[in-house]
């Protein structure tokens, strides 16, 4: 029991990553998750919109299931799984972002300035969110997949595009916080 | 009394799709318990200043690659004995650059990428809501500008 509620290492989190990946294969199907977002605007009638959605997402019950399990297993680990959700992060990650004006700094997962409950309240907050939002699902499907489909299923079975991708992947991410985080907050 | 088989049991959950819920409880657990959820262990990530997740993804990498030559050479088959073959992914120089730099943008601010997106609904409801609503008017613009777009 005391394995479960501590935190897991690199090493355990990586191969039960890619025990999913075979698990989701061998249940017949391709691994990845933002495919998800094309299939719930089709559940939410985008097809009106454009052919594009026009697709039966039924034939996705099993990624809808997929999901559904997602929400769950975050709600299990959140509420059961995590006693404590403080993080050893590097000693100049906590330094930089303090001076950044981050408050508790790793003692959560998130930080209050990006996933404060308030967020309502603030204009600031919901548009870093929902533009957070947009550019995650329009970037996702421009480019064909995410982390998943992407830099665990792509990049593993050797395919180009996707190294493409993860490259634009980190462009991106590196110039959201070297460039973007420090403005913003 | 008949006995149930473990093909059998397989065979029913495949019936009912239950195997991808469990299977998605399992992933999200996982991903919340090596913090690959976390904001600030993506922030260390682009900031090379931890290697933890890159422990994770290019651990998940190197084993998958495994996987995939047992798919490859047909010593795993999918639960139907078929042969298992990962979609090819689309091409494009543009699509999966420019794509790509526009998710690592939202990646990098808000610390979700998709699937984890649906993981922290259960821990910080209200801000994942947003974020999803985000991805889904994301999704919704690709696709109503997907034709006019260069590959």
């Amino acid at each position: 029991m005391d394995f479960i509620l501590q935190p897991w290492a690199w090493y355990i989190g990586g191969p039960l990553i890619a025990i999913s990946l075979l698990l989701y294969f061998y249940f017949g199907q391709n691994f990845g998750a933002s495919t998800n977002f094309d299939t719930l605007c089709s559940m939410a009638g985008a097809g009106k919109f454009s052919d594009y959605f026009k697709k039966d997402w039924k034939e996705r019950d099993f990624a809808l299931m997929f999901v559904i399990g997602l929400i769950i297993g975050g709600f299990i680990a959140a509420n059961y799984l995590i006693p404590d959700q403080s993080i050893d992060l590097n000693p100049t990650t906590v330094q930089e972002l303090t001076d950044l004006g981050f408050s508790n700094v790793g003692n959560q997962y998130f930080p209050d300035e990006i996933f404060g409950q308030d967020v309502f309240l603030s204009l600031k907050g919901f548009l870093i969110l929902i533009i957070s939002g947009v550019l995650i699902g329009f970037g996702t499907r421009y480019a064909g997949g995410c982390t998943s489909g992407h830099a665990i299923t792509g990049l593993s079975s050797l395919q180009l595009p996707s190294l493409l991708a993860v490259i634009g992947f980190f462009i991106g991410g590196i110039i959201a916080t070297w460039f973007i985080i420090p403005i913003l907050i | 009394m008949r006995i149930l088989k473990p093909r059998r049991i397989l065979k029913y959950i495949q019936m009912k799709n239950i195997k991808f819920l469990i299977l998605g409880i399992f992933f999200a657990i996982v991903l919340s318990k090596s913090q690959a959820i976390s904001w600030y262990r993506f922030y260390e990530m682009f900031k090379f200043q931890s290697f933890h997740m890159f422990g994770i993804i290019g651990g998940a990498v190197v084993i998958s690659l495994v996987f995939m030559q047992l798919f490859k050479s047909g010593k795993i088959k999918d639960i139907n004995g078929n042969k298992i073959v990962p979609k090819p992914k689309k091409k494009g120089f543009i699509s999966t650059i420019f794509g790509g730099t526009l998710f690592g943008l939202g990646w990098g601010i808000s610390g979700a990428c998709a699937a984890p997106i649906f993981v922290i609904l259960g821990f910080k409801l209200v801000p994942a809501i947003i974020l999803l609503l985000g991805a889904l008017l994301g999704a919704f613009f690709y696709g109503l500008l997907s034709k006019k777009l260069p590959n």
